[in-house]
């Protein structure tokens, strides 16, 4: 039997704090890239952000399961790729990404590594992520907190940071607006000077220099950075009895 | 005045085939022959997701080079990469999705083998819609403050000439010489029937080009259509194609659901032998050297060889 009681694990928190991302977000599209935050935003839709839109990752809208016992999320609306778009450029949509390189402004790198023109490694690609910056809130998981990801400077900015976005004209630049940082060590926000990242709590375990160490920039903290909050027991009970019985979640920190 | 008599165009059935179901009736070959090196190339479907890969493969094994390649790219930007048959691609990205960076890719890039106009997914969009609508140009935010300017350089911004000034990308025209696309069921007058979760943008790339190709798993009779699925399941209409082309199971080995999902059995394989050129050489000897029927003889050898292994497996089970 899966328990409810004992501690949490670290994906555990993991998962509420990405769901924490989508808290007061209300009726817009949740776009979750990874198992984790694919959990945190079903678990926001389950409990305190009821009004999510959440997709199968095709083109269908899903509601929780009915309860019937069938475990079958519900069918509420059709949303193929061209309306995705349309979604994203009216702004209802936060998306959380991932990201290869993430810099103290939060310009964000999938696309390669190295050069441009000739990568030393080629990743995604910029895929939607300078669409996604300009036009409505982002934020990013990172299952693996280290001085490769959190760079001085990102080798090719996929995803707008503060820096870039300040010499945006007109409406563009109060439609930037990066929200969270989650990682396996920490929450990051992005309220330290002129929009810099800030260490916005340690994850049980993990000390602020831990973070610090992990990071290749100066980081922004508050006097005293608080504890990431635990799950609570009827959080625990759903990640781990209804949303991610086969615990897939551990495998992505693997 | 007698008419001058000529011999009849592919996909010009006429008034010969009597009921005109065959109007505009391709098969491989004529799609092939209708396209040149040094085309723009446009491929409709996501990723791994509908893709024409029938018309691909006979592509990757024909004569034609230098291609430029517009596609939300997939394994039709790979195998036509590992065919030698690019010299750009333009996309947002080349994934096989559950797979997220497509192999033979991966490599032309780091090996700087093939151009890239890497875009925004949602540009790629606009710039098929403004080729569909004949516009030089559509205007959009993504791109600002971003590197895929400073990549691009032939992108240009544009001023809003409203009272709001704002700068925006002028997102250029994507106009193809060429698309292919591939449906779940069409009529053989070209009207085309999508029956999955997604159109993608292939009407998109059908209007976008200066003559498209349809591929489909299985060409019906008109009026069997609106009995298979409902009207707005008719993404293409005959205005927008040249000619259609049967190809049951055209689209393996990306997804054509409800026909078939994925194979991901098939696509690790491809990953697998995308890995090394050896590995590659068998691949392509086994799979790409022949026709399409003898492409889908072999992948029933695979899959028959996969089902073996799977009940040897659970025999040696208590």
């Amino acid at each position: 039997m899966t328990s409810t009681r004992g501690r949490a694990t670290l994906a555990e928190v993991c998962v509420v704090a990405c769901a924490e991302a989508w808290r007061g977000d209300g009726a817009i599209l949740a776009s979750p890239m990874g198992v984790i935050p694919a959990l945190g935003a079903r678990l926001a839709q389950l409990t305190f952000e009821p009004d999510l839109l959440l997709t199968d990752g095709e083109a269908t809208l899903l509601l929780p399961a009915t309860g019937d016992g069938t475990g079958e999320r519900m069918v509420e609306g059709w949303l193929p790729f061209r309306d995705v778009f349309t979604m994203l450029a009216a702004g209802k949509r936060h998306v959380m990404m991932g990201a290869a390189q993430l810099d103290q402004f939060g310009n964000q790198n999938i696309s390669c590594i190295g050069d441009w023109a000739r990568p030393k490694a080629q990743l995604l690609g910029v895929r939607g992520a300078p669409g996604n910056t300009v036009n409505h809130p982002v934020s990013y998981w990172v299952p693996k907190h280290s001085r490769r990801v959190f760079v001085d400077q990102v080798d090719m900015a996929s995803g707008v940071g503060y820096d870039r976005a300040k010499g945006l004209s007109g409406r563009t630049a109060t439609f930037h607006g990066l929200r969270r940082v989650v990682t396996n060590l920490a929450v990051l926000d992005f309220g330290g000077p002129d929009h810099s990242m800030r260490l916005r709590s340690v994850h049980p375990g993990v000390s602020v220099s831990d973070v610090a160490e992990a990071t290749g920039f100066l980081l922004a903290a508050p006097y005293e950075v608080p504890r990431t909050r635990l799950p609570t027991a009827h959080e625990l009970a759903l990640i781990r009895k209804r949303l991610d019985p086969a615990g897939r979640r551990d495998e992505e920190l693997a | 005045m007698d008419p001058v008599v000529t011999d009849p165009l592919p996909g010009d059935g006429g008034a010969a085939d009597g009921d005109g179901q065959s109007g505009a009736v391709m098969t491989i070959a004529d799609v092939v022959g209708e396209l040149r090196s040094g085309m723009t190339i446009g491929i409709g479907g996501w990723g791994s997701r509908r893709k024409p890969m029938a018309l691909v493969r006979a592509l990757a094994t024909s004569d034609l080079t230098d291609l430029e390649i517009v596609s939300y790219g997939g394994p039709d930007v790979g195998l036509l990469i590992a065919a030698g048959k690019v010299r750009r691609v333009v996309t947002g990205f080349v994934s096989l999705d559950s797979i997220p960076l497509e192999p033979h890719f991966r490599v032309a890039r780091q090996n700087g083998s093939i151009e890239l106009t890497e875009l925004d997914e949602g540009m790629l969009h606009w710039g098929l819609l403004a080729a569909a609508h004949r516009l030089p140009f559509m205007p959009m935010r993504a791109g600002l403050g971003s590197d895929v300017l400073r990549v691009n350089p032939e992108l240009r911004t544009i001023r809003s000439p409203y009272g709001d000034g704002e700068e925006l990308v002028a997102v250029p025209a994507r106009a193809l010489d060429a698309a292919l696309i591939h449906m779940n069921r069409a009529d053989a007058r070209g009207n085309g029937q999508y029956l999955g979760p997604d159109p993608y943008f292939d009407n998109l790339y059908c209007l976008a080009a200066t003559r498209a190709y349809m591929s489909c798993e299985r060409i019906v009779p008109t009026a069997e259509l609106l009995t298979i699925g409902p009207p707005q399941s008719l993404l293409i209409n005959r205005a927008m194609v040249a000619g259609v082309v049967e190809t049951p199971n055209g689209a393996h080995f990306t997804s054509c659901v409800p026909d078939y999902s994925r194979d991901d059995g098939f696509q690790a394989l491809y990953a697998r032998s995308a890995a090394s050129p050896d590995g590659w050489s068998r691949f392509a000897a086994e799979f790409l050297t022949g026709s399409e029927a003898d492409y889908q003889a072999a992948v029933a050898r695979f899959e028959s060889r996969q089902a073996e292994e799977v009940a040897a497996v659970e025999g040696t089970r208590p």
